[in-house]
């Protein structure tokens, strides 16, 4: 009976919670499909898109793919170190993935701020609704991913700290595919 | 049925089976009155009879949540249920403010918000209902035992609750009471109904295939995720043409296009299950309606509220028989089967008798889905025509109206054909197979 409640088919072979991973291939959907519509729009209206990328600040952009990656590399390392070396010693590299997290956020901030300053908001037109419907989706991932960080750092079991990873890292890939769609694909 | 508590489940199932009567009758008004305009006209105007019609199925398919939540509780929950007086005083009460609701209406006394005429008063009723519900079965489940199922239901039920509560609010500004009124609507239908829908289906999956609840329970808790998952932001796509920001038209529409997936996991759930569980129950009808729900589900909610929920798409349909095609095919699939799946089941073990009138209940299946599933092809045709020439040519809506005559005629045909259906369905659940219990009775040996 357990044996059968335990097959999860394919799922049971990734590492976390099965569930972990019906969240992400939903969200990756959902992101999915929102880069083929920006993709489209790109197409329909290249003029609207070029302008607007162009106002975008890559360099910011940049910082923040680095600060995502690194972050994520964090996480791994505190389930590496978790499995290993026990649940305290994996607690510096979480608060480390997590701090990055807050940076990330940080400096995504500073971004609309720049972007409100010059009256940019979300309707100003296609462009800017997809840029910011995107980037704070992608945003209020990463806050989520902190709380989750977090709660697997308090429950802090491997399979917990596994899931925790797994999402973490979801938020990274989303990112490491918006970063070139919309800030450097011209 | 383990508990004699479970038998309170007997009035709901009686009320709701009257008041699906009800509702077809003057779903069958209606659509006469569309087809032959002074069809009753002073007695019995258009908007009370739609109201009628519209009001008796939210009321009898909540009558059937209530119902089969008095038969599953107990037994998931694995004792009495908390007070069986309390749920028959709810009954009535619930019933008497569905009757004096009607009585209203035909007196033209309603609020005029649509699905939400109901007078404060009898909306407040309903709220002390909920309550009462709510109370007996939560209390019943602390006593007993949790179950993934119970947890689900009771959540579902909960929400039901709770997102009632936004009837109650009614802003002067139209965008803010459009906005509110689908936190009930839609956050109902595709949303938490969808956790009961859900929850029901995998207690009848226990029970009619022997599968082990631990498979079932994974797949639940897949179900409901996806559910919400989608069905929470697909709110958005009720908000494209309201006067909110535009970027809703983007949120609407990914998201609600998601929303296929839960009504897409019912399938492969309840087949796998049938398929993987290996026990050969005697109740054949309401495995029958189990899998049946699943797939109209995903026909009616799924795939042809896709049809239209895109909002480069939704702006030229919205509004025309292809919303209503969806919403009879959608409620029908997920909500009405659901519902006569657990009568069906539940009923036999009510009333002792072994499951009864299988072949009769089958037609009625059979008869009912055919009737719903031609009105809705002739609803659909008839949307395309009304968004082509309405919203594409821009001919007057009156003008459109008289070129969909026909498809209006096909539709009051396949209501009849419903009609037919539904009361076989309800004489097989009520009357005993008279021929068979006789011939049952001849073949048992002698004790």
């Amino acid at each position: 009976m357990n044996e059968q409640a335990d097959d999860w088919g394919i799922l049971s072979q990734l590492p976390g919670n099965p569930l972990m991973w019906v969240l992400i291939l939903s969200e990756m959907l959902v992101f999915g499909a929102l880069f083929v519509a920006f993709a489209v729009m790109r197409l329909l209206h290249p003029a609207m898109f070029l302008a607007g990328q162009a106002s975008l600040d890559v360099a910011l952009g940049g910082l923040n793919t680095l600060v995502l990656v690194t972050s994520g590399y964090l996480a791994a390392r505190a389930v590496q170190v978790r499995t290993v070396a026990g649940s305290r010693a994996s607690l510096p590299w979480l608060g480390g993935a997590m701090t990055l997290g807050a940076c990330f956020l940080a400096i995504k901030a500073s971004e609309y701020a720049d972007k409100a300053a010059h009256g940019l908001g979300i309707e100003t037109n296609g462009f800017y609704t997809l840029f910011y419907l995107m980037t704070g989706f992608h945003a209020l991932h990463v806050v989520m991913g902190i709380i989750v960080l977090g709660i697997v750092g308090w429950k802090n079991s491997v399979e917990n700290l596994e899931t925790g990873a797994a999402f973490w890292h979801m938020v990274d890939l989303i990112w490491l595919i918006l970063f070139p769609l919309v800030y450097l694909l011209r | 049925m383990k508990y004699e508590s479970q038998k309170v489940a007997l009035y709901y199932i009686a009320g709701a089976l009257g008041l699906f009567v009800a509702q077809i009758l003057f779903g069958l008004v209606i659509g006469t009155i569309v087809v032959v305009p002074n069809f009753l006209s002073e007695l019995l105007p258009f908007n009370i009879a739609r109201m009628i019609h519209t009001n008796a199925l939210i009321v009898w398919l909540l009558m059937g949540f209530f119902g089969s939540a008095y038969y599953l509780i107990p037994e998931e929950a694995e004792t009495e249920l908390y007070s069986p007086k309390l749920a028959i005083i709810q009954f009535w009460l619930f019933l008497f403010g569905a009757a004096a609701a009607v009585v209203g209406y035909l007196f033209h006394i309603h609020e005029g918000r649509e699905f939400l005429e109901q007078p404060l008063w009898i909306k407040l009723v309903i709220v002390v209902v909920a309550l009462m519900f709510l109370f007996n079965v939560s209390m019943t489940v602390l006593k007993g035992r949790k179950t993934a199922i119970t947890n689900v239901l009771l959540l579902g039920l909960w929400g039901i609750a709770v997102f009632f509560l936004f009837s109650l609010y009614n802003p002067s500004n139209l965008i803010l009471d459009k906005v509110f009124w689908w936190w009930v609507v839609h956050l109902w239908v595709e949303g938490v109904w969808e956790l009961v829908m859900a929850s029901i289906l995998a207690f009848l999956m226990i029970k009619l295939t022997g599968i082990d609840r631990e498979v079932v329970e994974k797949w639940l808790y897949v179900i409901i995720g996806l559910a919400l998952f989608s069905g929470i932001l697909g709110t958005g796509h009720h908000y494209y043409w309201i006067g909110l920001p535009a970027y809703w038209q983007w949120i609407g529409s990914v998201f609600s296009t998601l929303e296929v997936a839960p009504f897409f996991a019912m399938v492969v759930f309840t087949f796998m299950m049938v398929w993987k569980g290996g026990r050969s129950h005697a109740n054949k009808a309401a495995l029958l309606w189990s899998l049946g729900c699943s797939v109209f589900a995903f026909f009616g909610a799924g795939v042809w509220g896709f049809l239209h929920t895109l909002a480069p798409v939704n702006y030229i349909t919205h509004g025309t028989q292809v919303t209503a095609a969806h919403g009879h095919l959608a409620f029908y699939g997920a909500y009405v089967m659901i519902n006569i799946a657990m009568f069906t089941y539940a009923m036999p073990n009510l009333l002792k008798r072994e499951p009864y009138n299988q072949i009769l209940n089958m037609w009625g299946f059979w008869i009912t889905s055919s009737g719903v599933t031609f009105m809705t092809f002739a609803l659909t045709f008839a949307g395309v025509v009304q968004s082509h020439l309405q919203r594409v040519l821009g001919m007057g809506f009156m003008e459109v109206q008289e070129q969909l005559g026909l498809f209006y005629w096909m539709r009051l045909g396949a209501g009849v054909v419903t009609f037919v259906g539904v009361v076989l369905i309800v004489w097989s659940l009520v009357v005993p197979g008279r021929a068979k219990a006789a011939a049952r009775a001849a073949i048992q040996p002698a004790e």
